[in-house]
């Protein structure tokens, strides 16, 4: 287990040096003035110089990385330009609401699709499958956006139970807070739910085709055993997998979902800084969300292999 | 049924097994329905999508705007029709990108093991660490914002899914017994890629193409949503949506026909993609039993 862990701990490094390399060779290197970029055609050549010199541009492309990754090992990410403040206070403001999100989805993604696929499984080609899958279909089709509007419509502008977009803040008490994240959290999870449910579904038929499944019925096992003894811990290695992979997905998809109901998050921060050319805010905000993605997929293989039943040698 | 009725003619006839897949029908017409649409926008809309008019805004449905018009008074299922036109263009030219530099790099990582293809590969993951709304994110940091950069991101994104299916494809297809046939024939392995695997994996090949369409029609709508793609004034679903939501207290309706245009669009070509799995897989048909 130790090996292992090492091996994909290295694994982790390198996918978040080579991250970090390429978002540096594409806003850094690539074609284009970041400086002049920033400040428009209409910046005077001092102005330019300054903030050139302020940005490190008059270095050597190693330099300015190794400058770069440095002061992010520090907590150091420079200084925003259009807000005036370090990157990280921004940051860690931005990310106290996208984590959370981000969580809430998740959480609410596996909720909804575990039950749903076993159920499909357990009733292949049969009405409850097709309805399911159907329901899975509708999903997937539904974009996250669109969702999120429909959800403000109908909870918000219809109902009034909830506000229609916005964030009170930790300081207003949690439950207020949480409340504002209700709607885009659903509106995060739904996609998410539609393909886990048809990989668990997926899975969950894979594993009852298999040997072990039938030893244990004809050792007598009831169906409830077989499920939750054999079935469902076999079953989940692919689905943890792909639940790692999905989460690149639903960072991306926060990234719009936090624009419909106006959440000062990373994503919204990200988009921001892109209209306001705020390079520094761009840069550090990819790599961090490229930083998530690396450390939960890295998360999900330790537990995929932690929960496998088999025996090393087999795998 | 019985067995007769199994061994006419027609029941094998490609009319009578797109029958037998329900999802393929499906899938089929609402593809046919969004791509005519399209294809009809291009020639003709019922009303000019460009020109700004006070004096019909906001307008409900009507005989001269069946969907009504929207806060510049451009009548909204002119808009839809331009929409679909823009939403096919974006599929049509990530998908093809994807195909185009994915395929062969598939094939090369499959057909020369080595230090090249493991690279391609290893690139391929990293691009999956990458969604194609944060390389348009990228992109547009660079270049500014707009649809070209927009459809680049996707297509880039494109390449690695291409990549990695054309390459479990084509190593199933490479250890089939005629490809060593036509290698003992002294076949070139130019010709026997050409020849022999790249059909036999164009099945799998073209499921993916129709699921990465509707990716591709789902990434649109979501970047110019939130302004990263089509620019104004051109028409697009996504910024559609955007518009309606300014006006959800006033007119919530025009945020229900943009929205139900994606959805029935994106359902449309992952139901022809799940059905053509279905039809070409031979150990996905127990439907039938």
């Amino acid at each position: 287990m130790l090996g292992f862990l090492a091996h994909r701990a290295l694994g982790m490094l390198g996918a978040l040096f080579v991250a970090s390399l390429v978002v540096f060779i594409v806003l850094d290197i690539l074609p284009g003035d970041p400086a002049l970029l920033m400040l428009g055609i209409d910046a005077t050549p001092e102005a330019l110089a300054a903030l050139r010199a302020e940005m490190g541009l008059d270095l050597s492309a190693i330099e300015r990385y190794l400058g770069w990754i440095g002061g992010v090992l520090r907590a150091d990410f420079g200084t925003s330009l259009t807000y005036d403040v370090p990157v990280i206070t921004l940051i860690q403001d931005r990310l106290s609401v996208t984590l959370p999100l981000a969580i809430m989805s998740f959480i609410l993604a596996v909720v909804i699709s575990l039950p749903l696929g076993l159920f499909a499984a357990t009733r292949q080609n049969r009405p409850g499958d097709y309805m399911t899958m159907g329901f899975s279909q509708i999903g997937l089709a539904i974009p996250n956006f669109w969702f999120g509007i429909l959800l403000i419509l109908v909870f918000a502008i219809q109902l009034q139970w909830v506000s229609a977009g916005g964030f009170p803040g930790w300081e207003e008490g949690w439950l207020a807070a949480l409340g504002a994240l209700m709607l885009p959290s659903i509106a995060l999870a739904m996609s998410e739910a539609a393909i886990l449910t048809r990989m668990v579904r997926a899975s969950a038929l894979d594993c009852y085709r298999e040997d072990y499944v039938r030893t244990a019925r004809a050792k007598g096992l009831g169906e409830r055993a077989v499920l939750w003894r054999h079935v469902l811990r076999n079953m989940m290695i692919p689905v943890l997998t792909l639940m790692g992979l999905q989460f690149a997905f639903l960072v991306a998809g926060a990234v719009i979902v936090e624009n419909v109901f106006y959440l000062p998050g990373l994503g919204r921060l990200l988009l921001q800084a892109i209209f306001q050319r705020d390079l520094v805010v761009v840069q550090n905000v990819i790599l961090l969300l490229a930083a998530l993605v690396v450390l939960v997929n890295f998360t999900v293989d330790v537990l995929a292999a932690w929960i496998d039943p088999r025996p090393k040698v087999l795998r | 049924m019985s067995l007769a009725s199994h061994m006419t003619p027609d029941a094998n006839g490609i009319g009578a097994r797109i029958r037998r897949y329900p999802n393929l029908l499906l899938g089929l017409g609402l593809t046919g329905v969004i791509v005519g649409m399209g294809l009809l926008a291009a020639l003709y809309t019922p009303h000019p999508t460009d020109g700004v008019s006070i004096a019909s805004r906001l307008q409900g449905p009507s005989l001269t705007h069946w969907f009504g018009t929207d806060m510049f008074g451009r009548d909204l299922l002119s808009m839809m029709m331009k929409g679909a036109q823009n939403a096919l263009i974006m599929g049509c030219v990530a998908v093809g990108i994807g195909l185009i530099f994915g395929v062969p790099a598939g094939m090369l990582a499959a057909l020369r093991p080595g230090p090249a293809g493991d690279f391609l590969m290893r690139g391929a993951d990293l691009v999956f660490a990458f969604p194609a709304i944060l390389t348009a994110v990228l992109i547009a940091a660079l270049y500014g914002p707009g649809v070209v950069n927009a459809i680049l991101a996707v297509g880039i994104f494109n390449i690695a899914v291409f990549a990695r299916v054309t390459r479990g494809a084509v190593q199933n297809v490479a250890a089939r017994p005629f490809v060593r046939a036509a290698q003992a024939l002294g076949q070139s392995p130019v010709a026997i890629a050409w020849y022999h695997i790249l059909p036999n994996a164009a099945g799998v090949i073209l499921v993916q193409a129709s699921i990465q369409f509707a990716v591709a029609i789902l990434a649109e709508a979501s970047l110019s949503y939130v302004g990263l793609g089509v620019q104004p004034p051109d028409p697009s679903w996504g910024k559609m949506l955007r518009d309606a939501q300014t006006l959800m207290f006033t007119h919530p309706m025009q945020a229900i026909q943009p929205g139900v245009a994606i959805m029935l669009a994106v359902l449309a070509f992952n139901l022809l993609g799940d059905g053509l799995r279905d039809m070409l897989d031979p150990r996905s048909r127990p439907r039938e039993g």
